[in-house]
């Protein structure tokens, strides 16, 4: 159900002066309110009355994660401190922490955008929904909490973790809707298989999964073993939290909230803007959000947009799944790899369990650096001879040196030797940190 | 007579026989016959069991992919050519491939041994056994 028709199915040409008048309001606002902006508005000779077309966006400077860090922690607000209500926070895996605050207003607005969002891939106010992303500074369990109240859901703020309460609560309250990372769904079945129970079975019909990078393979994984249609959503704390774009039952692209959110791609070694289809940088330019308006923030998320209207009848451009972060990408001996494309070549592998662990070798600087692939046994692929399991192995290394373009080392490891997560997984370690 | 193997993948670490055989010793679980094939990185552990059934769960229990398949078991004179003519030659000059097989600790008495191999026709090499 196409719940706000009025902004989701707008006339592209109408969408962009909605944009360039809120573009416009916040461009004074950052000007005017938060010295970080004006400066760096000054230092690349730019007003906020360069500002006429939405085109005029590329004179703005960037903004990046280290301009949230030097400025932490409430450097970048662009109100007063009694008007902020609530803070989030993002995980910040070196130095400070990213600090986002609301608003009401921000509190309100996020809310109905989440409420969009749920609505987007199918979810009404008969679904008893299970939100199992963290709740706390992490933007996730609030964000999608208020958002499903707003539709009218039934909510289970189980928050992360106590996998068997999980499960146990999923079964006896008719869970229809799960909410969660894709790695801690993987973890709901495998502990409702310990327990003896098949998700298949149960009410769960639905899973609106993000916070991490995953791939189309392990979707398919996802939807199999639980039974269930597997959405993608994406968000980022520095602009708001879950709720930036979401698929609709189609699953050809996430629906960019762009009433609210301005996204350009970039080439990220140039900075150049790219045309529609070009696989990028995601940049995004907040266009309501008070507290904490964003200029132009890098995500380093790879992705291309799509702005054909969808047959849902929804009219907002669509992103491709993240293809990885710029953060994330692996250059190994002078190859650009992805963790999303590793995952991608162990789950198109019959039997092979989505639970990896992609370890580098970046100390060694004069070294050509090492790849090694772990992957764990299941009784799937685990056989009494010997020859089956080198197959196994070298049926792994080839295919992965057919997609990577570089030949990697497999190495089979016992079940659960993989660190599970119940928030974001860790794919990526380097071999000092083993 | 066909018999149940159990094996179990473990990583070519210290350690980890150990676990192994303290999973099934706290199920009181004996062993009978055990062989290991092993590359630098991982092993493949090769049990016959008292109770394959109790073993395997426990093993499970104990975090392990484990699987369970039919074996043939075979008793042999112990002398020298006892091996070789009850089993490894019947077996090739019926065109059946042993690809592996280990000793079996049974005491079957005096001057006899049991082995424990498998086959790649199972059923073949069943009757090949029983035709003797």
């Amino acid at each position: 159900m196409i719940r706000d028709p009025e902004h989701e199915t707008m006339p592209r040409g109408e969408l962009e002066k909605l944009q360039l008048e809120r573009l416009k309001v916040k461009v004074r606002e950052v000007y005017d309110k938060v010295p970080f902006y004006r400066r760096a508005f000054r230092e690349n000779g730019v007003t906020p009355d360069d500002i006429q077309n939405l085109a005029d966006l590329t004179k703005l400077p960037f903004t990046s994660k280290l301009d949230f860090r030097d400025n932490y922690p409430y450097g970048l607000m662009a109100v007063s401190p009694d008007q902020v209500v609530r803070i989030h926070s993002s995980s910040g895996t070196t130095g400070k922490p990213v600090i986002a605050p609301y608003t009401q207003r921000d509190v309100d607005t996020w809310s109905e955008i989440m409420a969009r969002t749920l609505a987007t891939c199918g979810t009404t106010k008969d679904d008893v929904l299970q939100n199992a992303y963290g709740y706390g500074l992490f933007t996730g369990g609030l964000g999608f909490h208020y958002g499903a109240e707003r539709l009218g859901a039934l909510v289970i703020p189980t928050s992360s973790g106590n996998t068997k309460r999980q499960v146990l609560l999923l079964q006896d309250l008719g869970t229809t809707v799960i909410t969660c990372t894709p790695s801690y769904a993987l973890i709901l079945h495998e502990t409702a298989s310990e327990m003896g129970i098949d998700l298949r079975d149960s009410n769960l019909r639905l899973g609106i999964l993000g916070a991490e990078p995953w791939s189309e393979q392990m979707r398919r994984d996802i939807e199999e073993r639980l039974g269930i249609l597997a959405i993608n959503v994406y968000g980022l704390t520095e602009v708001i939290g879950p709720g930036v774009s979401v698929e609709c039952p189609n699953k050809c692209g996430m629906h960019i909230a762009e009433d609210h959110f301005l996204v350009e791609v970039i080439d990220p070694e140039t900075g150049e803007q790219l045309p529609y289809g070009g696989e990028g940088e995601l940049v995004i330019t907040t266009l309501t959000k008070e507290a904490q308006p964003v200029i132009r923030f890098r995500t380093r998320d790879i992705t291309s947009i799509d702005p054909e209207p969808c047959e849902c009848g929804r009219r907002m451009a669509r992103m491709s799944r993240i293809a990885g972060r710029s953060d994330d990408m692996l250059i190994v001996r002078g190859v650009n790899v992805f963790p999303s494309q590793i995952e991608s070549v162990l789950l198109n592998v019959e039997g092979v369990e989505p639970h990896y662990l992609i370890v580098v070798d970046r100390q060694h600087v004069f070294k050509s650096d090492e790849l090694e692939i772990w992957v764990e046994v299941s009784e799937k692929v685990f056989s009494d001879e010997m020859q089956k399991m080198e197959d196994l192995e070298k049926r792994l290394r080839s295919e992965m040196d057919s997609v990577l373009g570089i030949s990697a080392r497999i190495k089979l490891v016992e079940a659960k030797t993989v660190a599970r997560s119940e928030g974001k997984a860790i794919r990526v370690v380097d071999r000092s940190e083993l | 007579m066909r018999i149940k193997q159990v094996s179990v993948f473990v990583e070519n670490e210290c350690g980890r026989l150990e676990a192994i055989l303290e999973a099934l010793q706290r199920e009181k679980i004996n062993i009978r016959a055990l062989s290991v094939s092993e590359t630098a990185e991982f092993g493949i552990v090769r049990m016959i069991l008292d109770n394959p059934e109790e073993g395997i769960q426990a093993l499970r229990q104990a975090g392990f992919t484990t699987r369970i398949d039919w074996m043939l078991s075979a008793q042999i004179p112990d002398v020298p050519g006892g091996l070789l003519n009850s089993v490894a030659r019947p077996m090739a000059q019926a065109g059946i491939n042993i690809k592996y097989f280990y000793a079996y600790i049974e005491q079957v008495g005096e001057n006899k041994a049991m082995v424990v191999f498998k086959p790649d026709d199972l059923e073949k090499a069943e009757e090949v056994l029983a035709s003797r």
